[in-house]
């Protein structure tokens, strides 16, 4: 055994010099991993370095599952066999009523053909088996870039959002949950359309939503959907209920906790989504692009947003555009383009009465407004994305109070008022 | 004195890296101490010129690719404390195991002290008390597992 600091000198110099130098070079890899995220390639390989691991970590579990799955008696076959049969026609049944009301709807809207789903495509990732640090949400799933998984992708399950991706590797990604303390995502209250951030608690069972004023209308049972704010999660999906409202007199703003509708720690299979971009549903900063590295719906909680002011009762006249945005989304992602775009360009209220095969190309300059181009053929795909069925009566509005406000100002209304964007998609 | 364990040392950080990931139940995972840092710092102790202030970079390096929102917090705190256990090695070694284990513990809360300022600094904070607790854990382990390291250690001699 080597004795004495003195013998390293035969190579690369003293403790004391190489500590230097590596401590340099971990600040310097810190500094741009934060500032900026230079470090995406070096990630990247660091990601193909560790596969190895988490295939030699998670293999037993898949091992297990497989001898599970390949003994199983066929009984149980069989019983599962029944349970999905009665699951699909369960599911069949809704997607009827489901594209019966998004019939009537257009129909109410004077659209002649449905919009396709918002979510264009989806894949199915198995969650790893392996432990990220526990004490933050992370879980790692077994798909990446060569699946054409992006950062920033919206993650769901089979009942509300699940989370994000954050890092990206080649053949898996990190999910950062929506109960993670460092995530906030940008929801809406179905009921009565008022929006608000949720962000997470660190624990699997809740969600916080901190910035809602004490006044604000808001009860137990009240269900969360997206927002379609903040670049991420396009609007309309199921996020969670409400558990707890706290209204405390001294306190301006209202303690209320939600519990996410996703099962977060038992599910095996998650959903990773691509959408139509242009959609109405679409996020909305997807279009104009400044959600850079699209982990837009992410914050730090150190920079809250501005507690909301007011809530958004949806006067009939201006913020047309949000307010069905938000109604429309909760029904059905299939649904018109929101009045914020029959407001945003008047003379196209009569060609948008009878949209041909492709309808409206709405002009451009109706920017956050969602422009429907592309791919409107009408398609129904009758695999529309997990919902909250029903759909709640979709406040019914006088489509001439929708003319009134002056065009592209709806639009850039609905995005000014839209009380809480999250402080990454601040120009 | 050709006693550079090169193989022994990957293989053995190797297998505590995948202690550290290893799933397991919530509680179980809380009080998990962190074996690679166990693993890099025995080694520091062991045979300081053959890893050292390098192994402990790398190592600190793959476990921010699994458990750190930022890269290279975790390379910082372990070369920092590689530094510390390489300078004082001889040191250590020679102290019996109860005080090597008080000398552990002190070293791994210092460690976690450099995780939770980096955490806190990069706006990623992690309040949770129960982030120390893989330190007290860590202290007990670290007879076992150095036991067990110095059994490979000698087995390859």
């Amino acid at each position: 055994m080597a004795f004495g600091t003195g013998a390293s000198s035969a190579r690369g110099g003293s403790p004391g010099f190489r500590f230097t130098i590596y401590a340099t070079l971990s600040i310097i890899i810190m500094f741009l991993d934060q500032r900026g995220g230079y470090l995406e390639q070096i990630r990247y390989a660091l990601n193909i370095a560790a596969y190895p691991v988490q295939l030699l970590v998670s293999s037993p579990s898949t091992a297990w599952r497989w001898v599970h799955e390949s003994v199983a008696t066929s009984d149980a076959l069989r019983a599962e066999n029944e349970r999905l049969i009665t699951r699909n026609r369960e599911l069949e049944l809704r997607s009827m009523r489901y594209e019966a009301l998004a019939h009537e709807n257009d129909q109410l809207r004077g659209l002649k053909d449905a919009l396709p789903p918002v979510a264009e495509r989806w894949l199915v990732a198995e969650v790893v088996d392996i432990q990220l640090n526990s004490l933050r949400q992370r879980v790692l799933v077994n798909r990446g870039t060569r699946n054409g998984v992006f950062k920033g992708q919206a993650v769901l399950d089979d009942k509300g959002l699940l989370g994000q991706t954050t890092h990206v590797g080649p053949w898996s990604a990190e999910v950062i949950l929506i109960t993670d303390p460092e995530h906030a995502v940008p929801v809406q209250i179905e009921r009565t359309a008022l929006r608000t951030i949720a962000v997470g608690t660190g624990d699997t069972a809740s969600l916080a939503l901190p910035y809602l004023p004490a006044n604000a209308d808001v009860k137990t049972g009240d269900v969360l959907i997206t927002s379609g704010l903040g670049g991420v999660f396009p609007a309309g999906y199921p996020v969670g209920r409400v558990v707890e409202v706290h209204r405390d007199a001294v306190q301006p703003l209202a303690q209320v906790r939600a519990n996410p509708f996703a099962s977060m720690n038992i599910d095996r299979e998650v959903m990773l989504v691509w959408f139509r971009e242009g959609h109405p549903a679409a996020p909305v900063t997807a279009a104009s692009g400044d959600a850079k590295g699209g982990n837009a719906g992410m914050q730090p909680q150190a920079v809250p947003p501005r507690p909301k002011p007011a809530p958004a009762t949806a006067t009939p006249g201006q913020p047309a555009g949000q307010s069905t945005k938000g109604a429309a989304a909760a029904g059905q992602a299939a649904s018109a383009p929101s009045r914020g775009d029959a407001a945003a360009a008047p003379p196209a209220k009569t060609p948008q009465a009878k949209p041909a095969p492709t309808p409206v190309a709405e002009p451009k300059d109706a920017e956050e407004g969602p422009p429907i181009e592309e791919d409107m053929a009408p398609k129904p795909e009758p695999k529309a994305p997990p919902q909250a069925a029903a759909p709640q009566p979709a406040t019914p509005k006088p489509s001439l109070t929708a003319a009134a406000p002056p065009p592209s100002t709806a639009a850039l209304f609905a995005q000014a008022s839209a009380t809480p964007p999250p402080t990454a998609r601040l120009p | 004195m050709n006693s550079q364990p090169r193989g022994a040392m990957l293989f053995t950080a190797l297998i505590a890296l995948i202690l550290t990931v290893l799933p397991l139940p919530t509680y179980l995972a809380l009080v998990r101490p962190m074996f690679l840092v166990l693993t890099v710092l025995y080694w520091s102790i062991a045979s300081p010129r053959a890893g050292g202030i390098a192994l402990g970079f790398f190592s600190g390096l793959m476990l921010d690719v699994f458990q750190s929102p930022v890269l290279g917090e975790h390379a910082l705190a372990l070369a920092v404390v590689t530094y510390v256990a390489v300078r004082e090695h001889q040191k250590i070694r020679s102290k019996p195991a109860f005080q090597q284990s008080l000398i552990v513990f002190a070293v791994l809360v210092a460690y976690e002290s450099i995780l939770f300022a980096i955490d806190g600094w990069t706006h990623h904070p992690v309040t949770s008390p129960l982030r120390w607790t893989h330190t007290l854990t860590g202290a007990i382990f670290w007879a076992p597992v150095a036991a067990v390291l110095n059994a490979t250690n000698d087995r390859r001699r």
